[in-house]
């Protein structure tokens, strides 16, 4: 060994701080130890080219986050004070915190559980650390996000009982499944599935619009939770894209294998992403930009970006991209017509866009909105205030691997849905998409599992034989309340009460209607 | 007089979520309440696991123990992630301002040469017992059933790796930051026959697959025979040798087991009382694995302290696991 008498520089300080605390083993072997490490077939010949994707020692850490979190609570404890939820846009903007808490914050704490997993399955100590960090910041985030909408819950209602919905209610186990699939892969899987393709390529289309639509609407608490995860997102993001790098550099081998995962990936989180669509061209009051800028911007532009620097490795831009990229003036329309039609089965609210709203929708839409949607949404309004709101009591046949309902349509025709079905061992099973019929193909063993919410309702699993039953018992609904038509709900009468507002003539004869 | 500035009241429609006022009623409740029960996925899981076929995600068979309800187990701190980095942010300070005075002051270095290697062959390499149990707790976080178990594991997973961090920085303060005593400290826990004991112990835990059964040997029985004798009685022994600034090197140790047994003692008491059969495993568990902590620590006492210095942690030990209604074996308490 070389005589060392220099003083350590940064990068060799924290090694020597974190994976120099690791050791190799001799009395255990590093297969018994590490069992989780080669099932997926990836090859890592050297953890040591692992390159720390920050430096952080925990005494820096521990100061850092209590520094943050103490402004951060400082702003809670404010907002309830000064009952801060009446500062906001419109009540109709509730209605998209009440799809984050109960879509994205169970997906906080499942990456928590996830990341702690992976934080013990590599034999890197240099990554099982990086991997630890997120664990830690994830579970801060899915806490903190209780703790910043616990005071509308306490004003608005479909709040209430996100956890026990995110586990059973229909939509739900779109993003619940999402999770799920990519926690019961594989560690390298895992981190391609979070880290990368959700983290570093997908967040600025998830947890981004969400905060930016808390700003543009007035909502301190959530926007400030935002701003204060946004160095812990910065380090997730980092680590995303070491993470892929390391693997892609340790063997060739592993291109092809990243490959379908960046394929499968892509193609979930966009599926996922529908969700977040229809919340920033329908549920945001003051509206931030549209689903197709932000998709231009941060899918095709950024994302353009990265792939390109990605080909060296020998990856290419992820399978049915162009199907997405066309996709991106059709998915929020459709999504938004299918949740105002279930609404009877959502925890939040739906309404048609207002006037103004349907003129934005043209503007930003120039090419589809006119043409294919407008008609129908006039037609609901129509019906809705002639005191006949649509609902739709018809199950949808749901996706088997996205668990959305079969609604997209086809790139070439948005007149004719996309569906697909293939036979396995006997039984059919139905598609939203070759994307998603791929997946299905590449591993039917794990997807035949899926706990589709209309089976499981028609097979009497959740709680009762008809929709009213399940949606009030089992998915704990309060109905007329938590649910349906926002115009004339207790949430929109509060609203209304809050502002010193009589009901609008328009909105009172919607009222009486419902 | 008092100022009175006047506000609209506004009255809530409900004081919690669902979930917290069916445990605890529609009333006010705590931050951590909010941020520690039923935030957990329970039913529904897609998928199993590729890396445990024969069970679900968030599986409670992943313990041999049984719960009627595992938030049965909370924390006397009430730690959510707020509270526990607020807690540790101050506890960092402290140790913080320890280790710039000892630097500033050289009171490392000097120590004379004898106490600088027993100190890098008798107390550094905990260093790698430490990262031990920071991956031990990092899988319990990961398996664990129910948030209030899960992230008390996951704090002190990152515990256990600060700790591992301020005893590879007494190495560090004491060869001017180059890297070369902790690569000489290393070579112990590699090597030395004193270390081997406990290198196996380690080993031979991070194979322990039963989340619950390596809590109970790492963050009781281990650490509840390690901590005192390495913190208290060692620490007191290398006072002895001139080398009492190393105390103020360690302070966090000490602060940190006491918090600590807070939570583990609430624990294990919690879990044994639920049914005969929860205490009989966990008995079965004590019989096995703590013989092997008091083995392991063997050849450090009888270099340091002397044997009896560890009897009298073993008696300790046996005094907590006795409050559970666990017997612990050798020693009488």
């Amino acid at each position: 060994m070389a005589i060392k008498n220099k003083k350590l520089n940064l990068k060799d300080k924290y090694q020597y701080l974190t994976r120099d605390m690791a050791w190799e083993p001799t009395y255990q072997k590093k297969e018994d130890i590490y069992p989780d490490e080669r099932f997926e077939g990836i090859k890592i010949t050297d953890w040591s080219q692992w390159e720390d994707p920050f430096r952080l020692t925990m005494d820096a850490y521990w100061k850092y986050q209590a520094e943050k979190e103490k402004k951060l609570y400082a702003i809670f404890d404010a907002f309830a004070q000064n009952n801060g939820h009446q500062n906001i846009s419109d009540a109709r903007y509730v209605n998209s915190l009440k799809l984050f808490l109960s879509g994205v914050s169970p997906l906080e704490y499942a990456a928590f559980q996830g990341y702690a997993r992976v934080g013990r399955q590599f034999s890197g100590a240099g990554a099982r650390v990086a991997c630890q960090m997120q664990a830690i910041d994830e579970l801060r985030h899915s806490q903190t996000q209780q703790h910043a909408m616990s005071h509308y819950n306490k004003h608005f209602n479909g709040l209430h009982d996100a956890a026990h919905q995110h586990d059973r209610i229909w939509f739900l186990s779109v993003p619940k499944s999402f999770f799920d699939d990519a926690r019961s892969a594989g560690p390298f899987e895992f981190l391609t599935a979070i880290s990368f393709s959700f983290e570093y390529v997908l967040t600025n289309l998830l947890f981004v619009p969400f905060m930016s639509g808390a700003a543009y609407n007035g909502d301190m608490a959530t926007v400030t939770f935002g701003f204060s995860a946004q160095s812990d997102e910065a380090r997730h993001m980092t680590l995303g894209l070491e993470v892929i790098k390391f693997i892609l550099e340790q063997h060739e081998d592993n291109v092809p294998i990243i490959q379908r995962w960046i394929d499968k990936w892509f193609w979930r989180g966009f599926r996922l992403l529908s969700l977040v669509g229809m919340m920033m061209d329908y549920m945001l009051p003051n509206k931030v930009m549209s689903w197709a800028e932000a998709w231009e911007v941060y899918y095709e532009q950024n994302g353009g970006a990265l792939f390109k620097d990605l080909e060296r490795y020998g990856i290419r831009p992820p399978k049915y991209q162009d199907v997405a990229n066309a996709a991106k003036n059709h998915v929020s329309h459709q999504a938004w017509s299918t949740f105002y039609q279930y609404s009877q089965a959502t925890n939040f609210h739906t309404w048609m866009p207002e006037e103004e709203e349907m003129a934005w929708l043209s503007e930003k839409y120039p090419e589809t909105f006119d043409k294919y949607y407008r008609a129908r949404f006039e037609h609901w309004d129509k019906e809705h205030k002639e005191g006949r709101r649509f609902y739709n009591n018809t199950l949808p046949q749901l996706c088997q691997v996205c668990q959305i309902p079969v609604i997209f349509t086809e790139k070439d025709d948005p007149t004719v849905f996309s569906h697909r079905q293939i036979k396995h061992e006997g039984e059919r099973y139905h598609f939203c998409s070759d994307g998603c019929c791929d997946i299905f193909k590449n591993e039917p063993e794990k997807y035949i599992q899926a706990w589709l919410p209309v089976h499981q309702i028609y097979q009497g699993n959740c709680g009762g034989a008809d929709v009213a039953t399940v949606v009030e018992k089992y998915y704990h609904i309060n109905p007329g309340v938590d649910n349906m038509e926002y115009h004339g709900s207790p949430d929109h009468q509060r609203w209304l009460d809050i502002k010193g507002l009589k009901p609008l003539k328009s909105n009172s004869e919607k009222k009486s209607a419902a | 007089m008092t100022i009175e500035i006047k506000t609209t009241s506004v009255e809530p429609i409900r004081n919690t979520y669902s979930a917290i006022a069916r445990r605890f009623g529609d009333k006010p409740a705590t931050r951590y309440q909010e941020a520690s029960f039923d935030i957990e996925a329970k039913t529904n899981f897609h998928y199993r696991p590729l890396w445990d076929p024969k069970r679900t995600l968030n599986d409670p068979s992943r313990t041999a123990i049984r719960m009627e309800d595992w938030y049965a187990v909370t924390d006397p701190r009430q730690f959510f992630y707020g509270a526990y980095v607020g807690n540790r942010a101050k506890m960092q300070e402290a140790a913080e301002s320890n280790f710039a005075f000892c630097d500033k002051r050289n009171l490392l270095t000097r120590l004379p040469e004898e106490t600088q290697h027993q100190i890098l062959r008798l107390l550094v390499p905990l260093r790698h017992v430490e990262l031990g149990a920071n991956m031990n707790n990092s899988k319990i976080a990961g398996d664990a059933i129910a948030t209030t178990v899960a992230q008390m594991h996951m704090f002190a997973a990152t515990d256990r790796l600060g700790i591992g961090q301020y005893l590879s920085r007494i190495a560090l303060l004491l060869d001017g930051s180059t890297g070369k005593a902790l690569d000489e400290s290393k070579t112990f826990w590699m090597d030395d026959e004193l270390w081997q004991p406990m290198r196996k112990l380690v080993e031979d835990m991070l194979v322990i697959d039963d989340w619950f059964e390596l809590s109970l040997v790492q963050n009781l029985l281990l650490d509840g025979l390690m901590y005192p004798l390495v913190y208290e009685r060692m620490d007191a022994w290398l006072g002895e040798q001139g080398a009492e600034d190393v105390s103020l090197l360690t302070e966090f140790q000490r602060d940190w087991f006491k918090e600590s047994q807070r939570w583990t003692n609430a624990m294990i008491k919690t879990v044994a009382g639920e049914s005969d059969g929860n205490r009989e495993q966990l008995q079965s568990w004590v019989t096995q694995w703590e013989p092997r902590a008091y083995e392991a620590l063997k050849p450090i006492a009888q270099a340091t302290t002397g044997l009896d210095a560890l009897d009298e942690t073993r008696a300790e030990l046996s005094a907590r696991l006795k409050k559970a209604g666990l017997e612990s074996t050798g020693v009488q308490a």
